[in-house]
């Protein structure tokens, strides 16, 4: 009889099958993954949908108006605003990839070595962390580029060594919020080795927000790389890459502003949709958030 | 008869993501002027629920006071203007919460926050407020109030917080005290020592109270009446002696052997009930204790039993009569 | 005892400080290549770079250079521009005002605006003005600030006619530089301080004002927002951060003769004792400004004062 009543124990699927709902519940979020799937594809199908070769000029155009030929119009060359925006996708996501990369693979070792050893071994990151963080924004990313000098690798070397301290700190706290839990606990109590302990339990646990903050990071690691790329400092021409872009049609402002409007435009979109994806994806994997 | 407080079938829901939730479930009883009732009950039964839906405090979304009447010297806190109950709140029924630490704002002196009622309710000005306030700690029992009177919440010790509340609560001389856990946080020998001084101090001032607790050694002390709540229902009440020595529904029963009583000698080993409170969103068709009551028939399972009279002012909530 | 904790959090400062300089000191000398002639510029003489190479000490074990890198310091010297041939302070303190003054206007917009949105959105949760707030916020979180200054150049100065596109002369040049600079942190602070005002409005003593019988309007100025304030004034100091690293960008838009403009030119120039005195600078600030928001912290949670 009473088995009826008894609250019967949640199955496993539908956890993420919840996440699921939450996740397709914000209509925002579907739409971040829209523009971010619309910025995958062109960035690797690039040579397929581009109208025309982002390289090729011609001088008798220079900054033809959007036309059929030509929908976002011509530049101070004469090349094919669209295809190159299209081209520029890939290098947006190469960076964006490579800074990741490099602010995961070395910051969140770092941040759980911090949390896992503590004591000493904590306080020495910690301040290397906050000296880091002392340069602020785009700032440290500026000083290494000034320092390595002006292109492509570089500029991703700069950005990415400048995030590591975010997933540093990310890294840090998520360990230290599940370190004292029982299943760490009693792992440690069997014996298993600290590499062991943190490889099996502190770093999938530590994931989650590491996945959200890369998601939102991938919308800072485009403005910025764009940024640079705007300042000169980027990869170098004629490689179609959206902040140079916008800096070679800034000059023609006045009487051409198809030539910088539409790289910008690209560039808001994108991140919109990294924003959006990330807001979407935080509030899915972390309900207690959920406001 | 005249009461202070009359509740009439009074339901508040919660809308949440999992379904509706019955927090209360049509419940209804009075209080005089002066008197003091217990409310009682496991936690999630709906009873700090009960009392905030009094002073229409249910934050909406997610709750809402679907149905019932709450008339408080004649007029209807349900129906009356959002100006009409503010008027009320804090000056003619005032509440003191379970959590001295989170319930006390902790970037605002306790002065401050003790005089606010006085400031809105009686329009002093900051000089009368600050006097006011001094007397009120004086009367709660803070020692050396001059000097603390500009101190913040973090400065006092759990006992003392609850003391600033009693001050904040009492400062309007309101008709109505409810008392929502009041000793919960705080540590046991503190507990008798602040149910004391609400008892002495509402007393002196003849405001009634309703004492929320799941303590149900608390209440017989404290008490005349008391109302026992399980799942969002009033399944007993009556006078608290009553009650306490002659428990009609098998849930007071049960509750009553899992605490300690200091009225007999300890006879044996204290019993918890089996099992876990119902599921509000899916509450059994009949009785809702029928689960876990060890006395349940055939019938409890289909049939909700209504309150029925069964002594001197005595109700309860079971088809079987425990008493007989 | 809030002096104490003033002088907890300079002595905090210190090693940042220390940290920040020994940083830049590395880095200026894993330069590829001879950093004397890197410093010294491609047209220099054998002599000057000489000079620069007893300048910078680095004859000397990098201990002792480090020292006198330090030195140096201390005495406002932060060497010369291979460009101008100015004393780097010289160069810098032209700039700065300009810079300042730019930074200043725009937290100030970001913040008198961010705050008061954050708030009424905090507070009309799921209302029109909620929504509509927030998507702004959105699009002006995910808007590159090159971008921004741009278009509102196109649309302000060249369209309209209203306002000048570049240059530094009046109120009305600071007041198109100032808004793209600032409208980023603007769209943070907003999202932050309704954030904040979210979990605020649900806590214990909010129940308790309420019961007080307040006014919901005394409810929020007197018990919500000072608690609110508080993680808000943390992102407020972290965003002139952001602003000052952004004003490189504004600048290069507007044609505004600040620092950070200064900085690129030197960047590009490899003008090295500019960018390290620039960099060094900018930094400093950035470490200042924490403190002071650190203390306004003490001030706003007495939690903090007492400790």
């Amino acid at each position: 009889m009473e088995e009826i009543f008894d609250k019967a124990e949640k199955p496993k699927w539908s956890q993420s099958r919840e996440v699921l709902h939450r996740l397709s519940k914000r209509i925002t979020a579907m739409i971040g993954l829209v523009i971010v799937l619309i910025f995958l594809i062109s960035a690797i199908f690039a040579p397929f949908l581009a109208l025309h070769d982002p390289l090729e000029h011609s001088l008798g155009h220079m900054l033809a108006k959007p036309s059929w030929d030509y929908p976002l119009g011509r530049d101070e060359l004469g090349r094919c605003i669209l295809s190159r925006v299209i081209y520029g996708a890939r290098i947006s996501l190469l960076i964006g990839t490579m800074v990741i990369s490099i602010g995961v693979l070395l910051g969140a070792p770092l941040g759980i070595i911090s949390a896992y050893y503590g004591g000493k071994v904590d306080f020495i990151i910690q301040r290397f962390v906050d000296t880091m963080l002392a340069f602020p924004g785009i700032l440290l990313a500026l000083t290494l580029i000034a320092m390595l000098g002006v292109g492509l690798a570089n500029v991703m070397i700069a950005v990415g060594i400048s995030t590591i301290p975010i997933y540093a700190r990310l890294a840090r706290s998520s360990v230290l919020a599940i370190k004292s839990r029982q299943f760490v606990e009693a792992s440690r109590s069997i014996g298993a080795s600290n590499f062991k302990i943190i490889l099996r339990h502190l770093l999938p646990n530590s994931l989650s927000p590491i996945i959200v903050q890369s998601t939102l990071h991938m919308a800072t690691a485009i403005l910025w790389a764009a940024g640079l790329g705007f300042l000169g400092l980027g990869i170098n021409p004629p490689t179609p890459e959206w902040g140079a872009m916008l800096n070679g049609g800034r000059l023609y402002i006045r009487v051409a502003y198809h030539v910088a409007t539409f790289p910008g435009l690209m560039i808001f979109i994108t991140v919109l949709g990294f924003n959006l994806l990330g807001d979407g994806l935080r509030d899915a994997l972390d309900p207690r958030l959920k406001t | 008869m005249n009461s202070l407080l009359r509740v009439e079938d009074l339901k508040t829901c919660f809308y949440t993501d999992a379904g509706m939730v019955k927090a209360v479930d049509g419940i209804s009883y009075d209080i005089q002027e002066g008197e003091t009732m217990g409310l009682v009950g496991e936690s999630g039964c709906g009873k700090s629920v009960s009392a905030l839906s009094i002073l229409r405090l249910i934050p909406y979304p997610p709750g809402k006071i679907t149905g019932g009447k709450v008339v408080f010297e004649g007029k209807d806190l349900l129906q009356i203007s959002e100006d009409e109950i503010r008027d009320v709140r804090g000056n003619r029924i005032a509440m003191i919460f379970q959590e001295p630490m989170t319930s006390l704002n902790p970037v605002l002196t306790i002065g401050l926050q003790i005089g606010e009622a006085l400031e809105i309710h009686r329009g002093l000005k900051r000089k009368e407020t600050r006097d006011e306030v001094l007397k009120l700690l004086r009367m709660v029992g803070i020692p050396d109030p001059e000097r603390r009177i500009d101190d913040y919440p973090h400065q006092f010790s759990g006992g003392m917080r609850q003391r600033v509340m009693i001050a904040m609560a009492l400062s309007c001389n309101p008709k109505l005290l409810i008392a929502d856990e009041p000793t919960t946080a705080v540590d046991v020998t503190i507990q008798a020592q602040l149910l004391e001084t609400i008892k002495d101090l509402t007393s002196r001032l003849g405001t009634a109270v309703i004492l929320i607790t799941h303590n149900l050694g608390v209440v017989a002390r404290y008490v005349n009446r008391m109302a026992v709540m399980y799942a969002g229902r009033i399944i007993e009440s009556g006078p608290a002696t009553e009650v306490y020595e002659h428990p009609r529904h098998p849930y007071t029963v049960g509750l009553l052997a899992s605490v300690p009583r200091l009225d007999k000698p300890r006879v044996g080993r204290l019993v918890p009930i089996d099992g876990q409170p119902p599921d509000l969103i899916r509450l059994p068709p009949g009785c809702s204790f029928f689960p876990r009551c060890s006395h349940r028939m055939q019938q409890c399972s289909m049939e909700r039993p209504e309150l029925r009279i069964v002594g001197a002012g005595h109700l309860a909530a079971c088809l079987k009569d425990l008493g007989s | 005892m809030t002096g104490q904790y003033i002088i907890r959090r300079l002595l905090i400062m210190l090693p940042v400080l220390l940290g920040v300089s020994l940083i830049i000191f590395i880095m200026v000398r894993i330069i590829p290549g001879d950093p004397s002639m890197v410093m010294a510029g491609p047209h220099a003489t054998k002599d000057q770079v000489e000079q620069i190479r007893t300048q910078l000490g680095l004859d000397r074990h990098p201990v002792s250079q480090y020292f006198i890198f330090i030195g140096n310091l201390f005495r406002g010297d932060l060497g010369t521009s291979t460009r101008t041939s100015l004393p780097v302070t010289k160069e810098i303190m032209a700039r700065l005002p300009n810079t300042l003054l730019l930074a200043l206007a725009s937290i100030l917009i970001a913040t008198v605006l961010g705050v008061l949105t954050g708030i009424i959105a905090g507070v009309k949760q799921n209302s029109k003005f909620d929504y509509l707030s927030m998507l702004v916020a959105l699009f002006g979180l995910s808007m590159p600030v090159f971008w921004l200054g741009l278009m509102l150049m196109l649309l302000f100065s060249i369209h309209l006619g209203w306002l000048p596109a570049v240059g530094a002369e009046s109120f009305k040049h600071l007041i198109l530089p100032a808004i793209t600079l600032g409208a980023n942190s603007m769209a943070i602070i907003a999202r932050m301080t309704r954030s904040s005002m979210l979990e605020v409005i649900r806590l214990d003593y909010i129940r308790t004002a309420r019961a007080k019988g307040l006014k919901e309007k005394l409810v929020i100025s007197r018990h919500a927002l000072k608690n609110a304030l508080i993680p808000v004034v943390t992102v407020i100091g972290l965003q002139t951060g952001t602003l000052l690293g952004g004003a490189v960008l504004t600048e290069i838009v507007f044609a505004w003769p600040g620092v950070g403009r200064l900085l690129v030119e030197a960047i590009l120039a490899r003008d090295y004792p500019v960018v390290q005195g620039v960099v060094l600078l900018v930094a400093t600030m950035f470490i200042f400004v924490n403190l002071v928001v650190d203390i306004l912290y003490a001030y706003l949670d007495p939690r903090i004062r007492y400790q």
